[in-house]
Order: C-alpha cells, then structure tokens, then sequence
C-alpha cells in the first residue's frame, strides 16, 4: 500500500489490551485520513456522553504524511467535544503524526478508561501501558521532560486534570489541539501521555512525479506574499495578522464592544521580534515554519492569543501576554476560550484587570480555584450562571477568535455554520475577504458567500484529512495537491475528486451534530453582532450585521449544502454522499 | 454578482481579450446567473454541477489570440507548455479538447483552472470570484501570445519553420497595434502622503492604458520618508484606488502583509539605490525577447534559464536577469536590484520589466514603454 500504513491501532484503556484494524483501501480512499478517517470511525458513538468510556478518542495522520510531501507533519485529534457537545476535532502539528506513520500506523482509537493514570508508549509496533501517576498535577513543560526520550509526545497537564472544558492536548511541547477540550477527553480516559516513535518509512507510489509536484507548490509559496513575504507569516509567525486585523477595524476589542485597539501599534509582531529576538522554528516537512520561540524555549504568542490577551481584555503590557500564554501552555488550556472567557467577566463585573489580575485568573482556571473554578467551564456557562448570556460571545458555546464578523461577512457566515462552534478554521474567508486570496471578494457583502462557505468548508476537510497545513492554501491549491495525492498513493485522482471527498467528509460532521439535536437554532451569532457596530473611522464604516440579510444567507448555504431549512441532513444527500 | 459578471465583461473587452459581446459569464450562489443565456450556458451550467465552483468564463478570445490558438494547438499534443513565469507559477500548462461534450470538459477543468477548446475558445472558472476565472482567461491569452512568438523566433534560428507558421506569423503580426508615443505629462513628483496614492493611480492606469500591460501583470510602488507605497497582490495597475499598502521599510508594521509579491524585491532597489519610484510591467516583447537566447542548447543550465542562466546578457543596455517571483532561494529580489543600478531598467528572464526613477513616474513609465518598444524593434529584426 502506498501512502497510507493500512493499520489503525485500537486502544482498550480499561483492559490495558490493543488491537489492530485494517480499514481496507475502499475505506481509505472514501475518507482519506486524519480528520476524514477519524470521523469514520466517531460517528457510531457519537450520541454518547463524552466522557463515556465507549466514547472514543481518535488520532489520526493522513497518506501525506512522512512522505516529501510540502506541509505533511500534521494530524487530526476528534472526539465529542466537551465544551460544545458538538463533533470535536483539532489539527494539530508538530512530529506525532509524522512518528506515528513511522511506527506504522495511520491512526489511534483509544476507548475505555483506565482506573489509575496511565500513559501510552508506542514504539513501533511495541506497544506499552505505564503507570502516570507520578506526573500527576505536574505542567506541561515539566511532564515533557521526564519522558522527552520516549519519542513525540502527547501530554495533558494541569487544565485537564481539573476539568476546565478548554483543555487541550499538547504535542511536543509547542503544538496545541486546541478549541474543543480535547485535553479533557484524554484525561477523562484516565490518560496522561501518549508517547510514539517508529522507525518505518511511509511508500510513496511515484517519486518523480512527487518531486515536481512539490517544486510546483514550492514555487507558489514563494510568491505568496502571506506566506512567504518578509511581513508574512514564515518571517513573524501569524502574528503577522496584528496590525492587519486591527487595521482593517476588525479587532475584537473589549469582548468585542469595539473592533480598533488603541495600542495595537505597540503590541504588534515587529514589537515581539525585537524584544524577544526569537528563534523561527516549526512542524516535521514544512518549509514555511511559522513557529517562533525564544532563546529560552518559550512560545511567541500566536496571532489569536495575542489579539485576546491584549485587545479582548484592554491589556496595554506585552509581557502580560507573554507570561498569560505561558501559563495557558503550562496548563495546556486555549488561550482563545481563556483571553475569551476573561474578557466575558471583566464585563459581566464591570471590572478593570490588572496584568497581575489576569495572570491570577488564569492561574486559578488552570487549577479550578475560586472564580478559576466557574471560568474553566467557558464563557457560554458562566454568563448564563451569572443571567447575561448576552455577555459571552459564543457559537455553539465556543468562544469567537480574533476576527470580529462585522468586518467581514463571510467569517460571519463561517462561524454559524461551523460544525465545532465559534472557529475560523471550518472555512477561512479571511483568505479573500482580507487576505485578498485567490483574489478578494468584498467583505461587507453577503452576496456569493453562502456557496463560497461551503466550498471552502469542503476545502479545509479534504485539507485535515489528507492531512497538509491549511496555510499553504493561501498560495496552492488542490490543483497542486491532488499531483501529490496521485504520486503518494497511486490513486488517480483530481482536485474536484478530493473536493468532493471533503463534501463527505463535512456532511458526516453535520450528521454527527444532527444526531445530537444541532439544529439552525444553533447556527446563529451572538446578539451584539447585530444590534452595535464596530469601531468605524473616516476609511472604513463597521456597521452591525444585518440579521435580515444574515438569515437569507444562511438560508441559502442550507440549500446549497443540502441540508433542510432547519439545517439537518437529509436522506438523498447522505444517500448521494454514501454515509448511510 | 451582476456588477462583477459585467464588470469583467467590459474588462475582457476592453484588455482586448475578447469581442464586446463574446463572453458568457455565469455565476452561482444559489441560483445561477448568466450576463446572457443561449444553447451555450444551457449546457455550460451542467458544469456547476459538476464542479465545486461558483464561476465560469468561456468564451472565443479575440485576435490574434485566436488564430494562435488554432495554431498551437494543431502542432501541440493535448497539452500547450509556455515557459514564460506566469504559466510555470501559476497555471502550469495549458490543456485543449477538440471534443466540446460537457463531461469531457469537466473532467479536464477537474485538473486545470483553463481549458481551451479549438474553434470554441477558452473557458476558465473560480471558486470565490469571476475575478479568477477572469484572471486565468487573460494569463491564457499572454500565455500562448508569448510562446506562439517565442516558438517562431527559435524555428526561424532553427530554420524548421514551417510555410503554415510563417503564414500565421504574417497575419498576426499585422494585427499588432504601434504602442503610444509619450506625449502627456504625468504628476510631478516628489510626492508627499497625500499626494502618493492619485499618483500610484495615475501611473497605473496610463501603463494599463499603453497596453504595455494586462491589468494583473504587474505592481507599483513609491518611497517616503521610509514607508513604501506598495501596490497590494492581485491588484489591477488600472484600479489601485483603495489597493496601496505603506510599508515600512523597517518592517516595523505588517499591515502591508497583503503588499505586492515583489515587496522585497522593491525595497532592495530602495535600498541599494537612491530611487524613488518603482514601476513593474510584463510588456510581451520584452518577456518573449528576454527568452531567445543563442547559447539554449550548449548550456548545462538549459532547461532552468529561469532560475539558473550563469551569462549577462542584455538587449542593446538593458539587461536580463533569472530570478522567480517572491521570496524563495531564485528570487529576482536578488538578482534584479543589482542588476537596475545605473540602467533605465531590467528584464527579468520570461517574466518582465522593472523600471526605476528618483523623482516620480514620468521617466519609470517612458522606460517602461521605450525598454518595450526597443524589444519589440529588436524582436522584428531578428525574425526577419
């Protein structure tokens, strides 16, 4: 077989016992990988709890991986998401994906529940169970340490053990799957680390043609000024969006009552380069590595954490950010949902944080004291705890990141309609409506963005599942990408054809959500979107969203992704699709 | 979407790339919308069926584009490969299909973003915009311009051109209209903040204006006080209004990160050089002339001219230089600053011109223009 392993181990947790799946090429083909093949593989459990031992943990590479393939150190973690209740899923990069081709295997389902805290070691196809409890309340950092010879690893800390809902899973220190509470359903399964390093390589079917293919899209990255530019993010990191965003009056500021920040020329990506002169760095087979750290090991914040650890909650001190962000990563929590859930209580209190403030708060969600203990159950729980559901800016009980929707219509239409909530990643219109690619489209108009959702919703599927990077997209496409699918896997295939196994590979998402009772009711944005503007000045106006024109667009999407006009699937397109 | 489809209508038109009444444009959202319906978009729109996109062009080019095409794809085998750096970076290779059936062209476009169809013409589609699908028609057209002129001028060195080619040859170059002289005045500079933006506009639009470019080939840019006015990426030389990115030089701000993909190379002039303004075009001669060269077979870098080519070489002073777009290991923002000092401007091996001046747009454009018709004189004299 190429490309693919052709095994996914199966992790019984209660029992210490594994298995091994061959999934077989008519499965592979259907759903490729990473987030593809790991929604295969959730939705018969997805009705049940998260926490259910049943419910089953998925990590997943796609064929791309650990092959020359641009871009391919990637994969997928899915779950059901504690925070949302939705399909949860994160990509995340790093080297794991990459270690877990080279000890052979395309994916990991883990299910059942360990009584003491466990971790796994997996070294080729040596798999071992170990006893964790000695890392036990320990940070991240520290955890990675002690078992940073075992290979890549995935790690939960502290934010898991205490059942914030925003935990994430670490990836070698640096990488973060992130947004669900992932972090929670490892832990849940009594499950402390993973580790994985293999010594396999992955068969690439035609190496020429993969080499030419891969010098195509080298040579699109380079053009991309977004990329590969010296303001784009392989010079800055996605830092490099800070000043644009803000720019362009679409900063979430304030919990998002304004979308300017006053300061933001002060706490910008250049301002971070010079004070911390880091070094770039990045995931296993990239070339645009947009990773930036200092000389002593820690993260520069990446575009959305620093947006919400300054603007979000009117922070004016950089190294507020850095120290919040460090903490974040120490817990392994979001930094999205906590700057969030932050700025959603300094509103419901009607207070002002200090920098101290806010390294306390975060602190205490990490551990689950005092407030820390309401606030690590995310924005949505705690201001309607508090009757002002008003107050948390939220999708699907998701915090919203650092692109406010009234400055571009599309991401508002994006994230109603995301499968997992509040997330710029389902679909990024930013791409066109202010990145200006492919080419631009007007971001203050609905008109065209129900169908351009949906394609791109298509897109970035096939992207998790293949699994590649989503931001060499702002320069190849799956016109490149289908050459390096056909070379790795002999499977002759086209741009429209992955195209089309990301329709699939989406409408299973919006199956598993249906089955749990998601409906149009919740593809909607918060309130303030449509009742306040945004922070105009004498260039741009930001008014409120027009709820009328909202609604039709979303009407629209529903028919153009063939779903009913409440949004649920229906019989002839699942049929269609092949997901009965 | 009914102010794009006739926007890029009348764009067609008026780039020369079609008739006035020739394109069929059509675009879905939930319905789709066509500037006109025939026997054509019925067909047509099986294809958004088909595809994943939300636009299509198709339509015959105007001439001489269209007996190129009758032309190439008679002596090419399915697949037409222009070297010129648009179609090496962006498009690739250029497919043809003499069979105009609905599943045939679908199955083609599921690959390429064009597909040309002899006797019918060429079709192109996008995924968020007709702006793509408009983009991709008029990269064809400069595409197959360049390598039709570029194959003759090798065969009639090689001497196996054939009578057919000659003919062609004949006919299309009569089609060639005499670029403007420059007799008008463009604004004086130096500019100041307010003043830089109309300026950028103004040069921009007269450059498209001359034909010496199609609205994407090119970028524009303007230094003060350390910020560089930039045109932004995928931009239109004739609609800059609203399309400027100030960059500082320091990269101390990156809200130019939507700036020009040749941002780099710019600033390098700027800082090796004490201009002011900077002017980037893909005039067609200039781009088929920077590719004749003697020495093609002998060479060990052959077949990466563009990357590679280890000679000076120049037309009469003008020199031409490898380099690729952007930021990556060939990029022209090493070897084309360099080359500019001292000169009226450089040519970058199958991709353009870059002129550059002290004092506003007035002499970046005259080079411009004067680089462009010098090849054009240059490329006649060689081929006959």
């Amino acid at each position: 077989m190429f490309g693919w392993c052709g095994k996914i181990l199966k992790i019984d947790l209660s029992s210490k016992k594994y298995d091994i799946l061959n999934p077989g090429i008519n499965i592979l083909k259907k759903y490729i990988g990473g987030k593809g093949l790991a929604g295969y593989y959730l939705k018969n459990y997805i009705t049940l709890n998260w926490h259910d031992p049943d419910m089953p943990l998925l990590l997943f590479t796609g064929p791309l991986v650990n092959t020359l393939s641009p871009t391919s150190g990637r994969m997928t973690v899915m779950s059901k998401s504690p925070l949302t209740g939705t399909v949860g899923d994160s990509s995340v990069g790093g080297s794991f994906g990459f270690s877990l081709k080279k000890a052979g295997f395309d994916g990991i389902i883990i299910t059942g529940k360990s009584f003491n805290s466990c971790g796994i070691e997996i070294n080729d196809d040596n798999i071992k169970f170990t006893d964790a409890s000695f890392l036990e309340r320990l940070k991240i950092d520290e955890i990675n340490n002690l078992i940073k010879n075992k290979g890549s690893t995935a790690v939960v800390g502290p934010a898991a053990e205490n059942d914030v809902l925003f935990s994430n899973i670490v990836i070698d220190n640096h990488y973060f799957a992130g947004r669900n509470g992932l972090g929670l359903s490892f832990s849940s399964k009594g499950l402390k680390y993973i580790t994985v390093k293999g010594t396999g390589k992955t068969k690439t079917y035609d190496k020429e043609s993969l080499k030419k293919a891969r010098e195509d899209i080298f040579r699109l990255t380079f053009a991309s000024p977004v990329l590969m530019g010296e303001l784009g993010i392989s010079s800055f990191g996605t830092a490099a969006l800070y000043d644009l965003i803000d720019n362009r009056g679409m900063m979430p500021t304030d919990n998002f009552r304004q979308t300017r920040f006053n300061n933001a020329y002060l706490m910008n990506a250049y301002t971070y380069k010079k004070k911390f002169n880091p070094k770039k760095g990045g995931c296993q087979g990239c070339h645009i590595l947009c990773k930036y750290t200092t000389e002593k090991g820690l993260s520069i914040p990446e575009f959305e954490t620093m947006s919400h650890f300054s603007a979000l909650i009117n922070n004016n001190n950089i190294s507020v950010v850095m120290e919040a962000n460090k903490i974040c990563n120490e817990m392994g929590m979001d930094t999205i949902s906590a700057g969030a859930t932050i700025a959603c209580y300094m509103e419901i209190s009607n207070k002002k944080l200090s920098g101290s403030d806010i390294i306390s708060i975060l602190k205490k969600i990490g551990y689950a004291k005092g407030i820390g203990n309401e606030l690590g159950k995310g924005a949505f729980r705690f201001a309607e705890s508090k009757g002002k559901p008003e107050s948390a800016i939220t999708v699907k009980k998701m915090e919203l990141p650092a692109y406010d929707p009234r400055g571009a219509l599309g991401m508002a239409l994006a994230y109603a309609t995301s499968t997992r909530g509040g997330c710029h990643l389902r679909s990024y219109p930013i791409s066109h409506e202010i990145l200006r690619k492919p080419v631009s489209t007007d971001r203050f108009t609905f008109k065209g963005k129900a169908r351009i959702i949906k394609i791109q919703e298509d897109l970035n599927a096939i992207i998790d599942s293949l699994t590649a990077c989503k931001f060499i997209f702002f320069a190849a496409s799956l016109e490149e990408f289908s050459k390096v699918y056909t070379s790795v896997t002999g499977i002759e295939s086209s741009a429209q054809d992955l195209l089309k196994a990301g329709e699939r590979i989406y409408y299973n998402e919006k199956i598993m959500n249906s089955l749990n009772g998601f409906t149009k009711k919740d593809d909607d944005l918060p309130s303030r979107f449509f009742k306040y503007p945004g922070t105009s000045d004498n260039n741009i106006k930001i008014p409120p969203i027009s709820r009328t024109e909202f609604i039709k667009t979303l009407e629209n999407y529903y028919k153009i992704r063939e779903l009913d006009i409440n949004g649920i699937p229906t019989k002839e397109k699942t049929r269609e699709l092949e997901l009965e | 979407m009914k102010e794009l489809i006739e926007k890029y209508k009348d764009k067609l038109f008026n780039h020369g790339l079609t008739e006035k009444d020739a394109p069929l444009i059509g675009t879905l959202d939930v319905e789709i919308i066509w500037n006109k319906t025939n026997k054509t978009t019925n067909m047509l729109e099986k294809l958004f069926k088909i595809l994943n996109i939300n636009s299509i062009i198709f339509s015959e080019p105007a001439e001489p584009y269209k007996t190129i095409i009758e032309f190439l794809t008679k002596t090419s085998n399915e697949v037409i490969y222009p070297e010129d750096t648009e179609t090496r970076t962006f498009l690739h290779e250029l497919p043809y299909t003499r069979d105009f059936n609905i599943q045939n062209i679908a199955n083609i476009l599921k690959e390429r973003k064009s597909l040309i169809i002899p006797n019918h013409g060429i079709i192109t589609f996008g995924t968020v915009s007709p702006e793509q699908a408009f983009v991709t028609f008029s990269s064809v057209c400069f595409a197959i311009y360049v390598k039709f002129f570029s194959d003759y001028l090798k065969h009639k060195k090689d001497k196996t051109i054939t009578n057919e080619e000659e003919k062609i040859f004949n006919k299309i170059a009569l089609m060639i209209n005499p670029y403007p002289e420059f007799s008008f005045s463009l604004m004086q500079g130096p500019f100041n903040k307010k003043k830089v933006y109309k300026a950028l506009d103004e040069a921009g639009k007269i450059t498209v204006k001359s034909k010496l470019v199609d609205s994407y080939f090119g970028n524009i840019s303007y230094l003060i006080d350390n910020i560089i006015y930039i045109s932004q990426t995928g931009s239109s030389l004739d609609e800059l209004y609203g399309y400027i990115d100030p960059c500082p030089i320091d990269n101390s701000s990156c809200a130019g990160i939507t700036a020009s993909s040749e941002l780099s190379a710019h600033k390098q002039i700027y800082l090796e050089t004490n201009n002011k303004a900077i002017l980037h075009g893909h005039p067609k001669f200039s781009v088929i002339l920077s590719m004749d060269c003697n020495r093609r077979d002998i060479c060990k870098y052959k077949n990466q001219c563009h990357i590679k080519c280890p000679y000076k070489r120049f037309v009469n002073d003008i020199p031409i230089v490898p380099g690729e777009v952007g930021t990556g290991p060939y990029g022209l923002y090493k070897t084309m600053p360099p080359a500019i000092k001292g000169k009226r401007g450089v040519i970058v091996y199958g991709h353009g011109v870059f002129t550059a001046c002290k004092k506003d747009f007035n002499e970046a454009f005259k080079n411009l223009l004067s680089i462009e018709k010098m090849c054009k004189q240059e490329y006649f004299k060689r081929a006959l």
